[in-house]
């Protein structure tokens, strides 16, 4: 039977982690390849870099840290933050990347999505959706959530699989940073619109949220960053709790 | 000895490349290629394989020489070889996706898409689940029954011969994710993104 899995995120800023996690043991808190290794061995199905790096100059940086991370973590290393170009993701794949994350530049031109599945192959290309709610419909926003498109992300969804992406890593962008849980609604809509699998994100702030998000809200994946950056739960405990609930995970 | 990955531009092989070396450490020579006259002298191949079943034949097809090559490495000579997701699915006489494409023929069967009942089981078939072994294949020495491995695909291999099935897994229905017939191996999941289990495969591999 397949698995839901979890994936954790790190947000990566010039080379280093933000928002460290609080590990014992931890040699070096900024370092992304000694953390990414912590949750691989911890049971992390799945490994999520978000490039946060603000300037280009400093986009370097991330290349170096998925080719040390991709030789020490064997299982699938996504990454995403600042992909613009079939050959900005080619790059990250050459660097170890399994996947590539692309957001904005999906909404500005749909044809990178076409264009990169095409070339990589759609099992590589994931589509981050940054969505918030105005009314009855939910918008999808671009540049890091700063710039509202005006574009239906329910018909955006559909758009993108139908353009090749291989996933959706879908963001409620009110949820976000609040811990309250998953913007369910979003995330049961989009799952049911489309028909490859949808990674939900956005306002984990504990265990049961994670079940609501597979449950109801029939995400394949769930992403969390602060509940496991902060050491309130483990992957470990999290798969267990998931696991007593009923829900599939590989332990 | 001497483990070639076939380097034929088949999309991404980098964690592939990883984890080969990851195994070997120094005790094998990993070389990545697409020289011919270098995958002909070598003891044992990985043939990696994304994207679609008509663009990995085509660029197979691409290099001149490599198919006759590859086949006299593996019918003639019986030298082992590992074909990994598309890699495997390219043992198929023929495939469906994109178009009707013949493969290479070493293990007859066909590569349909996975019946997804009408959207009940989404497509691509990505994540963890369940190996079930059928047969105790050499690359699955000390892999234990029903262990997790990485999947990503949307089509699946049918063999018409039954007995070259070594492992199966479930989704949608229950489909053939290992083959092993003599001297050819082929995982349809992806070893080197599934942990230390994973590790242990290729490691099986090239410890053949």
């Amino acid at each position: 039977m397949l698995k839901n899995r979890i994936i954790p995120c790190l947000d990566v800023k010039n080379g280093r982690v933000v928002k460290g996690i609080n590990f014992v043991d931890l040699k070096d808190a900024g370092d992304p390849v000694e953390q990414a290794k912590i949750y691989s061995d911890g049971g992390a199905d799945e490994i999520c870099f978000l490039d946060i790096t603000a300037s280009n100059e400093n986009r370097d940086t991330i290349y170096e840290v998925v080719e040390k991370t991709s030789k020490k973590c064997f299982v699938p290393l996504t990454v995403g933050g600042g992909v613009r170009s079939v050959d900005d993701i080619n790059k990250l794949l050459n660097c170890g990347a399994d996947k590539v994350s692309i957001n904005t530049a999906a909404v500005e031109n749909s044809k990178v999505v076409v264009d990169s599945s095409k070339k990589f192959g759609s099992q590589c290309i994931v589509v981050a959706i940054d969505a918030k709610k105005n009314g009855n419909k939910w918008e999808v926003f671009t540049h890091g959530g700063r710039n509202n498109s005006g574009i239906d992300a329910l018909e955006y969804a559909k758009k993108m699989e139908d353009s090749g992406a291989g996933e959706l890593l879908v963001t409620s962008m009110d949820r976000d940073g609040t811990q309250v849980g998953y913007d369910i609604e979003l995330m049961s809509k989009i799952s049911s619109k489309v028909n490859i699998p949808l990674i939900a994100s956005g306002g984990v702030g504990n265990l049961d949220h994670l079940v609501e998000g597979i449950k109801s809200g029939k995400a394949s994946a769930v992403l969390a960053a602060s509940i496991f950056h902060y050491g309130k739960y483990s992957v470990k405990e999290a798969k267990q709790y998931l696991e007593s609930k009923g829900i599939p995970v590989r332990t | 000895m001497n483990v070639t990955i076939v380097d034929y531009k088949s999309g991404n092989i980098s964690s592939v490349i990883n984890s080969f070396k990851e195994v070997a450490q120094n005790k094998v020579k990993i070389e990545v290629t697409s020289d011919v006259s270098k995958i002909k002298s070598t003891d044992k191949v990985v043939l990696p394989g994304q994207g679609s079943f008509k663009s990995c034949v085509d660029a197979l097809q691409s290099i001149k020489g490599l198919v006759d090559c590859l086949n006299e490495f593996v019918i003639n000579k019986k030298k082992p070889l590992l074909g990994i997701c598309v890699g495997l699915q390219m043992f198929a006489d023929v495939g469906y996706e994109e178009s009707e494409t013949k493969g290479l023929g070493w293990i007859s069967g066909k590569v349909t898409k996975i019946d997804n009942q009408n959207g009940k089981y989404k497509l691509p078939h990505i994540g963890w689940n369940q190996i079930n072994i059928v047969k105790g294949s050499k690359i699955f020495k000390d892999i234990k029954d029903k262990s997790h491995m990485y999947f990503v695909h949307s089509y699946e291999f049918v063999p018409t011969d039954k007995n070259s099935i070594s492992a199966t897994t479930d989704y949608s229905s229950k489909h053939v994710c290992a083959v092993e017939k003599e001297n050819i191996f082929g995982t349809q999941f992806h070893p080197e993104k599934s942990d230390k289990t994973g590790l242990k495969i290729i490691n099986n591999f090239i410890n053949l």
